[in-house]
């Protein structure tokens, strides 16, 4: 693993920051219906913000963040959101991924394809964020020791 | 061998600028792509889109809406392309077992 | 020709940059140059598809309520935005296990080196 050098300042710029952007990031993710946004830019930005503590505090310190066995399983669980939101319109009479059948009552047509739109969309940045820390991670300890 | 490298280079390039001449100029509004109406009679793809985006879903951003919805199928795709990435990652990076005869690998 | 050079010069350009990636993933011998050249051809695809979806009588393809969906020539063409939205996030993720194999290669054999490498292939 890289040597880690302990610097006050850059430690303390990027902890100020890291939190206003997991705040746009979740803004953007949200948002993604009415403005330019979505979920793979949204997750994007969230890793961003976690792998700048990542390169300011070093791998350990880290860990206390977001731990490195949570990559994957996380990843794995964006999949399943968004192949649950398919087959959930399946299982109530509609085709794979018609979002017109999701079982909500008191919905409209297009308000319901609306609101399948968005739970796609949190799987997709779920899925987006873990995965790129999890590559990152895997990198880092991959590194060539000697 | 460095020769024929330049060579396959330049004739390569070439061809690209003659394929050029080809294509419609920039922002060319009558252009093949943003046509109504295909050679087959079908709708065209990205006018279909934009004329009934927002009456289907109810969602002002047209991408979104290709996305999500018109191509569900082609993101769920892409997303199992980007866990499989992370996978594999984790499998060429693991830390190694040593065997049973006590030899790393 | 002054209008044809103003209709096509955005795709000369990226034919420059496809040649300057090609150049990269030919000419290097270190497989990390090899693997920065293909990234900027890679770059270069993109481009090519946001270029082609331009209109200049349109805007972003967000619905304008003052507008209206009814002229499609208000609006750029949102196909190719999604399309590329896509590949540049699956293109990130295919670069991570790029690098991870060029991780492991030279853990293996302690070279980057493409002729090096070669022989060390062989005699192993």
């Amino acid at each position: 693993m890289l040597k880690y050098k302990f610097n006050p300042i850059i430690l303390l710029v990027s902890r100020v920051v890291s939190p206003f952007i997991m705040i746009f990031a979740l803004y953007v993710i949200f948002h993604g219906h009415y403005s330019p946004g979505g979920g793979f830019q949204g997750g994007t930005m969230f890793a961003a913000a976690l792998l700048l503590i990542r390169l300011a505090a070093g791998f350990d310190i880290a860990q206390l963040q977001f731990k490195k066995i949570l990559g994957t399983p996380l990843g794995s669980v964006g999949v399943l959101i968004y192949f649950g939101t398919g087959f959930l319109a399946m299982l109530s009479g509609g085709e794979f991924l018609n979002y017109h059948f999701l079982p909500f009552a008191g919905f409209k047509a297009d308000e319901l394809r609306s609101l399948g739109i968005l739970m796609v969309e949190i799987g997709v940045g779920l899925a987006v964020l873990a995965i790129l820390v999890a590559i990152y991670d895997d990198l880092l300890e991959g590194y060539p020791h000697d | 061998m460095k020769i024929t490298n330049w060579l396959l280079l330049i004739s390569f390039g070439a061809l690209l600028v003659y394929a050029s001449f080809g294509l419609p100029n920039r922002g060319d509004v009558s252009a093949n792509m943003h046509r109504e109406k295909s050679l087959a009679g079908s709708p065209g793809a990205s006018s279909y889109y934009i004329r009934n985006a927002y009456r289907d879903a109810e969602t002002p951003n047209m991408v979104t809406v290709i996305l999500a919805d018109y191509r569900g199928y082609d993101t769920l795709g892409e997303e199992t392309v980007i866990l499989t990435a992370g996978l594999i990652c984790y499998l060429i990076l693991r830390k190694k077992r040593t065997k049973l005869d006590g030899k790393k690998t | 020709m002054t209008d044809f050079f103003l209709g096509h010069y955005a795709y000369f350009g990226i034919i420059t940059l496809l040649i300057i990636g090609l150049y990269g993933m030919i000419f290097k011998k270190n497989l990390a140059k090899k693997l920065i050249g293909m990234t900027i051809f890679q770059v270069s695809i993109i481009m090519f598809y946001v270029a082609s979806a331009v209109k200049w009588s349109g805007t972003v393809p967000v619905l304008d309520p003052l507008a209206g969906a009814a002229d499609a020539a208000k609006y750029i063409s949102p196909l190719q935005h999604c399309l590329m939205l896509t590949a540049i996030v699956v293109g990130v993720a295919t670069s991570g296990v790029a690098f991870s194999l060029l991780i492991a290669i030279y853990r293996h054999y302690k070279t980057l080196d493409e002729s090096v490498l070669m022989d060390r292939m062989k005699s192993s």
